[in-house]
């Protein structure tokens, strides 16, 4: 079965497959190219990373036609590690994000993402969209108007050549904009900054090689900071672009098998000299959009990609970083979700705050870890909020025996705690009190120590306290929900007891 | 022994859905079981509809695509949806005609390995064509997906190749195996071959299977629902078999199937595939 599947991963989509593993590795060249950049590597260290993570993740990850490579949220987090300690550094710091992901795929920790909201992954496309279009302000400030006037011809091109008829479909805009503004400069000799200087391109094929660090706990402290965001975020970028693809396609993925995925790919591009990386949301679409399906797409993406860096390294330099503005524009304007902007005015308050803080935090920081922990938080205290709304306390008064009776309804739990509290009139001088909790849920130990709280501040009063369907209602105390989550059992559990 | 009374029959709409259809119908009446009518619906989403190599993301670019993918395989989805029910109406009426009670019909979206693996449990016998819809012109070939189901399903599986002929004499491929003498019993113990006449027939290479080919025949005596001739031949199993199914005018030929490992197989090729290859008449195939 499992054998049966494998081949259709890789067999199902031949043509589609190889067309559309070019059309990505074109697009893969210059993104490669500039998220080295603004790691602060020479371009060879992310295309060897783009061409080594896309093949391991083609072979061994969980989501069949999702493209990896160097990426742009992974780089944003290297910047300091490479300016204050070098390239070697990073490379160590690279191993042991792959060695992070590999164990959170053990540990099944893909399981987690349910935690992240809608909210936090628009939060966080929107956050890498802007950090991609900011990383290419550097290129546009202090330069010729012959580079505005490139960047903008370059974009023209890339979304108007699509509707060439017959030809604007069988070539991707993106080869055709670097080969008209290359040509153009090259004609024209302009001296506008190209690939060639920012650093080395490959000239060889990727070699094994140990980073050359010190084994010491020295090291560790070094790259560990740097290694558990780069673990996080390239798997949070992963499994977000999983479920895209997954959504896209109609198919499943396994979530789980793409962290290890993820990992291997990353160790591996740790020893061929190459930087973390993760999925590419972008890129994906791309592949999706260009007719990719099978595993055979990224392998194509990985391969060629590195053909042709290696055998046309002495083009690829000529390229002016006009065009590659150009296409790094286009992602970040892809990647960007622009309904979030018109559904900010329909959606609920609470929802936008998630949204814009998750993008203010990743913007000031530039850790996208960073947002997304923030969205989560802001996203839980939200709920939280919210649940505690659907709890209040109803009494009545038995005059013939001077009896206050108590009903609570709803979920009692930490946040709700002190309006249970609240619920309860303490001046009033009666003989006895009778609490019932038969449409409560207690939820946590704060709710359990609010009651205590209540009865024992009866009694001083000298009332009698009698508490009816404390036992039911506080069933919900559980710390793993084994038979508790069968369905007559949650009946049992959140019932009218 | 399996006491489940579930008859699935694998509709797709090709040439031999007729005969699978008409073969379910004959077993289901035999062991007094009911008849399921499956039909699966592959949108074979491993493959594109259509590309667009431009290369470029516009504005919410992921949106856009997802709406347009949708459209698109809603459009040919509804239309196979039609040509689906259609399928299963036929074949349930076929059914109907043939006498059985009150065939159900079962359209499922997905490969026919998920969906089958979903009914295993229930399963008492799966019939099937040996050609599918995609092979329906190739005579000497068998379905591609004929040896995987085969291989992932563990339920008796009667393959048809040609029009339904009310079987009268049956063959056992008898080779003193474990699987042979579970097709031995089989026969001796089901409804479903009482009052046929059984060829048991082994084939070896040397002489000498004479004893196992009595104690066998004389088990199927004892039950003594079917009339049993034995016969010992030599050469090869494939050959041999088709040529004593031709030569005996056999309706039904059962046997164990794919009893070594896959490895043996790739190497030394498997005695179902062939003989699933060669035969013209019904295979019934134990697991």
């Amino acid at each position: 079965m499992l054998l049966l599947s494998k081949k259709q991963d890789w067999l199902g989509n031949v043509r589609g497959d190889l067309l559309a593993g070019t059309v990505v590795a074109l697009a893969l060249i210059p993104e490669a190219i500039a998220f080295s950049i603004i790691a602060g590597v020479d371009p060879k260290v992310g295309l060897y990373a783009s061409f080594c993570i896309a093949v391991i993740t083609a072979l061994i990850g969980g989501r069949p036609g999702m493209i990896s490579a160097a990426t742009g949220a992974m780089a944003l987090l290297m910047v300091t590690l490479v300016k204050e300690h070098g390239l070697e550094y990073l490379l160590a710091a690279t191993l042991l994000t792959g060695v992070f992901q590999v164990l959170a795929g053990y540990l099944k920790l893909g399981s987690l993402m349910s935690f992240i909201s809608r909210s936090v992954v628009t939060g966080f496309v929107n956050a890498l969209a802007i950090l991609i279009f900011m990383a290419q302000l550097p290129e546009l400030t202090n330069v010729s108007w012959h580079v505005y006037a490139m960047t903008a011809g370059g974009l023209g091109i890339i979304y108007l050549f699509p509707y060439v008829p017959v030809i604007g479909k069988l070539i991707p805009s993106p080869l055709v904009c670097i080969t008209v503004i290359s040509g153009l400069a090259f004609y024209l000799q302009l001296d506008i900054r190209t690939v060639g200087d920012m650093g080395e391109l490959p000239d060889t094929l990727p070699l094994f090689l140990w980073p050359e660090v010190p084994l010491n706990l020295e090291t560790l402290e070094i790259i560990l900071p740097y290694s558990l965001p780069l673990a996080v975020v390239g798997l949070l970028e992963s499994l977000m672009t999983a479920t895209i693809v997954d959504d896209l396609t109609d198919t499943t993925s396994d979530k789980n098998r793409e962290c290890k995925g993820q990992g291997i790919a990353n160790i591996a591009a740790g020893f061929m000299g190459g930087m973390a990386g993760c999925a590419m949301i972008g890129q994906s679409v791309i592949n999706i959009k260009s007719g990719g399906r099978g595993r055979l797409s990224t392998m194509v993406a990985g391969v060629f990609l590195l053909i042709m860096v290696v055998f046309l390294d002495e083009w690829i330099k000529q390229i002016p970083m006009a065009a590659l503005v150009a296409v790094m524009i286009m992602v970040s304007i892809g990647t960007f979700s622009w309904r979030s902007i018109i559904d900010i005015k329909d959606h609920p308050v609470s929802t936008n705050t998630i949204m814009l803080s998750t993008v203010a935090v990743v913007v000031w920081t530039h850790n996208l870890a960073l947002g997304v922990f923030v969205g989560v938080l802001l996203g839980s205290l939200f709920f939280a909020n919210k649940i505690s709304h659907f709890m209040y306390v109803d009494s009545s008064f038995d005059e013939a025996s001077d009896t206050r009776s108590y009903e609570v309804v709803g979920q009692v739990f930490f946040n709700s705690a002190d309006k249970f509290t609240a619920g309860f009139d303490f001046k009033e001088a009666v003989s006895k009190v009778e609490i019932n909790l038969n449409r409560a849920h207690f939820w946590d130990i704060s709710s359990v120590g609010a009651l205590d709280k209540v009865v024992l501040k009866f009694r001083r009063e000298g009332a009698e306290v009698e508490v009816i369907g404390l036992n039911e209602a506080s069933a919900t105390i559980v710390d793993r929900f084994g038979v508790h989550d069968k369905p007559d059992e949650i009946d049992k559990v959140l019932g009218e007891h | 022994m399996n006491t489940n009374k579930l008859v699935l029959a694998c509709i797709d709409g090709s040439a031999l859905s007729s005969a699978v259809c008409d073969y379910a119908a004959w077993i289901t009446q035999r062991i007094d079981g009911s008849l399921k009518l499956l039909h699966t619906i592959d949108h074979h989403q491993e493959k594109a509809l259509k590309t667009n190599l431009s290369g470029n993301l516009g504005v919410d670019g992921s949106e856009h695509l997802l709406e347009e993918m949708a459209a698109q395989e809603q459009q040919q989805s509804k239309i196979r949806l039609q040509q689906g029910k259609a399928i299963l109406n036929q074949a349930k009426e076929r059914a109907t005609q043939a006498g059985v009670a009150d065939p159900v019909s079962s359209l499922q979206h997905g490969s026919l390995l998920e969906s089958l693996a979903e009914f295993e449990q229930d399963i008492r016998v799966l019939v099937i064509g040996a050609r599918g819809k995609e092979h329906e012109d190739q005579e000497n070939e068998v379905g591609a997906k004929i040896d995987a189901l085969i291989r992932s399903l563990h339920r008796p599986i009667l393959v048809t190749y040609e029009q339904f002929k009310t079987p009268e004499k049956i063959m056992i491929a008898y080779d003193g195996s474990v699987a042979a003498d579970k097709a031995v019993d089989m026969v001796a113990s089901s409804p479903l071959y009482k009052g046929l006449i059984c060829h048991l027939v082994c084939v070896s290479k040397s002489k000498g299977s004479e004893s196992v080919l009595e104690q066998a025949a004389n088990k199927l005596k004892a039950a003594g629902e079917v009339e049993v001739i034995t016969a010992g031949l030599q050469g090869k199993a494939e050959d041999e078999l088709c040529a004593y199914q031709a030569q005996h005018d056999i309706d039904m030929t059962i046997m164990g199937a794919f009893s070594h490992t896959r490895l043996h197989d790739i190497l030394l090729g498997s005695f179902t595939h062939k003989m699933l290859l060669k035969t013209k008449k019904p295979l019934l195939l134990l697991r």
